[in-house]
């Protein structure tokens, strides 16, 4: 015990210094690069880069650490208070980004002077429905002896106080039952057809995709299954399109589905068995959700997008919105099927943006696109 | 020789040695039956059929009495009696008089206007269950709340009978009726609208961006198109697309587009299109 006490004495000082040196000298000299790592919890180091500043910023975002969040940052408008700021992190509403946690961050460079600097971030968010990467570009400025972030961000527009009048409209199922005078009378599924079919070989394997309508006059709850058979007549694998599609269909409305094989090779495959299933299910006609502006361009990573603004035209918040595109060559034919979950709710009467990536093979083919929104609201689940 | 066993079967009779066996000829399901029997003394009567299969200690010589409930089922039935040996005869029972139908009619749904698109299958049953093969005359009829609209008849053929109609022209429910003389069954068809006939779309500028909507929503035949139907409309301008998937509410569909510039509108529901109509800027 004698022998031991020296010991811990030496290695607890030898942390301490460490520990003063690494905070006065750390990074104090570093070059323009890529921003990344992680300091001890409760230790920001001075923000004398850009690259530091931003990573003392992103790492506590990623602690939540928003006291010391939001004093770091140099608001370019009073407007912006600490709710929103938090807000803009954390989600609201029920919004997919209440449920994600930021995972890491890359950063790197745009541009820098001596007094001000930009940086691009790629952020990745675990969600509940797979990771999620998100790019933003962050302003920084030299203020003193210390780089700050510029946070620019609008608050999110209040939405006021207001009666929206909605035509009710939805479908409950109700069970007949035997003695009816007039006769009996069952309810059939829904008539649901697939239009359009088309197998491709991508660089993650197969994908099979297309476009289904309802053509009932009622709602139906929809999934297409696909099985891949070799030439012999055997099965290759089988799947089904999961969250690649619109599931609820309405009385005469198409969704884009798609389906993915990962580890098979369109080269082995003989046939394309598909099969649609469609079951009756309550269903409301409401959130009626416009896609507004949609435009196909290349973003500033050089990749195709499709971008747009998602318009709730009803009272009703949606919590997480999807979109599903799918993408046409000029004879009408799918060639690829986009999908993607807008991180924050889109309230009533507002606008949220929303982009999905085209493949580079696919961006030079495409002649037209047809935008659809799937909506979960926590109320209705 | 068994051209000559074959032909006695069939006639009924059976011959083993020395004991007959004459099974009834014009048996019913549910009607009790005799079988009788040659020569003397004690034996082993043994039945086999659809649904029963049964022993007993009978005397030759004496009548077999099949009860009712032995035969509800109609089929073929094999009698068989052991003595110093065996010796067996088949015969089958009918099914009984019509007592229930089996009806089914396809779709629930149908459009308005379409050919061939409603369908009937009747399988006319006695009161046990047995489908009843000899030709019966099924009579179908459809008709709506107010009148009659058409009425087949059809002869079984094999136990079925069948009907294949075009839908009307008015949406709304209609009663298709299936009947053999005193019974009858009855199921509902919903005639439903048909797609959309034209679609006429209109348009007006407000602060909030473009008011659209369709003038009231119906199919050729002046049946308004089922509300929930979803009508796209699409705004461009220029490269700029946008679009509102907007469903009927009392016969018409609107939305509201968010642009400020000049934009072409065009609607369209299912494979019909509407007209186009361009609305200035701001």
């Amino acid at each position: 015990m004698k022998r031991a006490l020296p010991i811990v004495i030496v290695l607890v000082a030898a942390t301490v210094l460490l520990i003063f040196l690494g905070a006065t000298f750390g990074r104090s000299s570093g070059t323009v690069g890529i921003a990344s790592g992680s300091a001890l919890p409760g230790f920001s180091e001075h923000a004398s880069t850009p690259e530091q500043a931003l990573s003392n910023f992103l790492q506590d975002v990623q602690r939540r650490n928003w006291d010391r969040a939001f004093a770091s940052v140099e608001r370019t408008s009073d407007a912006v208070n600490k709710l929103d700021f938090i807000q803009e992190w954390t989600g609201t509403n029920g919004g997919l980004r209440s449920f994600s946690s930021l995972e890491k961050y890359e950063a790197r460079p745009l541009h820098a002077t001596n007094s001000e600097a930009q940086m691009r971030v790629r952020m990745q968010w675990t969600t509940p429905v797979g990771p999620v990467e998100d790019v933003r570009d962050f302003q920084l400025a030299h203020r003193g002896d210390e780089w700050k972030v510029v946070w620019n961000q609008t608050p999110p527009p209040n939405v006021p106080a207001q009666i929206v009048p909605v035509n009710y409209l939805r479908w409950d199922l109700v069970s007949g039952t035997s003695s009816d005078q007039w006769g009996s009378h069952n309810v059939d599924s829904p008539h649901v057809r697939i239009v359009s079919m088309n197998a491709i070989d991508s660089a993650e394997g197969t994908v099979v995709m297309g476009e289904v309508v309802n053509e009932d006059t009622v709602p139906a709850f929809v999934n297409v299954n696909s099985t891949l058979v070799d030439a012999s007549g055997n099965p290759i694998d089988d799947e089904s399109s999961f969250d690649k599609i619109l599931h609820i269909l309405l009385p005469k409305q198409v969704s884009p589905y798609r389906i993915d094989f990962p580890k098979a090779s369109l080269a082995k495959v003989k046939n394309v068995r598909m099969d649609v299933k469609a079951t009756l299910v309550p269903a409301s006609s409401d959130p009626v959700i416009g896609v507004m502006n949609q435009k196909l361009e290349q973003d500033a990573q050089g990749r195709s997008v499709l971008h747009g603004e998602l318009l709730n035209q009803t009272g009703e918040t949606v919590n997480i919105p999807h979109v599903i595109a799918s993408f046409y060559d000029n004879n009408g034919k799918v060639i690829w099927v986009s999908d993607g979950y807008v991180q924050q709710a889109l309230l009533p009467q507002s606008s949220q943006p929303f982009a999905v990536e085209v493949p580079k093979s696919v961006a030079g083919k495409v002649q037209n696109f047809h935008v659809v929104v799937n909506q979960y609201s926590l109320q209705k689940s | 020789m068994g051209l000559l066993a074959a032909l006695l079967s069939l006639a009924g009779v059976s011959l083993a040695q020395d004991i007959e066996v004459r099974v009834p000829s014009g048996a019913v399901a549910g009607q009790a039956a005799s079988i009788s029997t040659t020569g003397s003394g004690s034996a082993t009567f043994y039945l086999e059929g659809p649904s029963i299969a049964l022993k007993r200690d009978v005397q030759l010589g004496q009548e077999i009495q099949l009860s009712a409930r032995q035969i509800e089922g109609a089929g073929r039935y094999v009698a068989t009696i052991c003595a110093s040996s065996c010796s067996s005869s088949v015969f089958f029972v009918a099914a009984g008089k019509p007592s229930s139908l089996t009806f089914l009619v396809h779709p629930s749904r149908a459009p308005v206007g379409q050919a061939d698109t409603i369908s009937g299958v009747a399988f006319p049953f006695d009161e046990f269950g047995n489908l009843i093969f000899t030709p019966e005359t099924v009579q179908f009829q459809i008709s709506s709340k107010d009148s009659n609209l058409a009425s087949h008849s059809v002869q079984t053929q094999n136990g079925v009978a069948w009907f294949r109609s075009s839908s009307g022209k008015s949406a709304g429910a209609v009663q298709i009726a299936a009947s053999l003389n005193d019974v009858q069954a009855r199921r509902v068809v919903q005639q439903v609208a048909s797609d959309p006939c034209r679609l006429q779309i209109k348009a007006q500028r407000t602060p909030k961006g473009v008011e659209v909507q369709t003038d009231p929503v119906r199919d050729c035949a002046g049946n308004p198109v089922p509300d929930g139907t979803i009508v796209t409309f699409t705004a461009k301008n220029g490269d700029e697309i946008s679009t509102v998937d907007a469903p009927i509410k009392q016969d018409v569909a609107r939305a509201r587009i968010a642009a400020k510039g000049p934009i072409v509108i065009s609607a369209a529901s299912g494979v019909v299109m509407g007209n186009e109509i361009r609305v200035g800027g701001q």
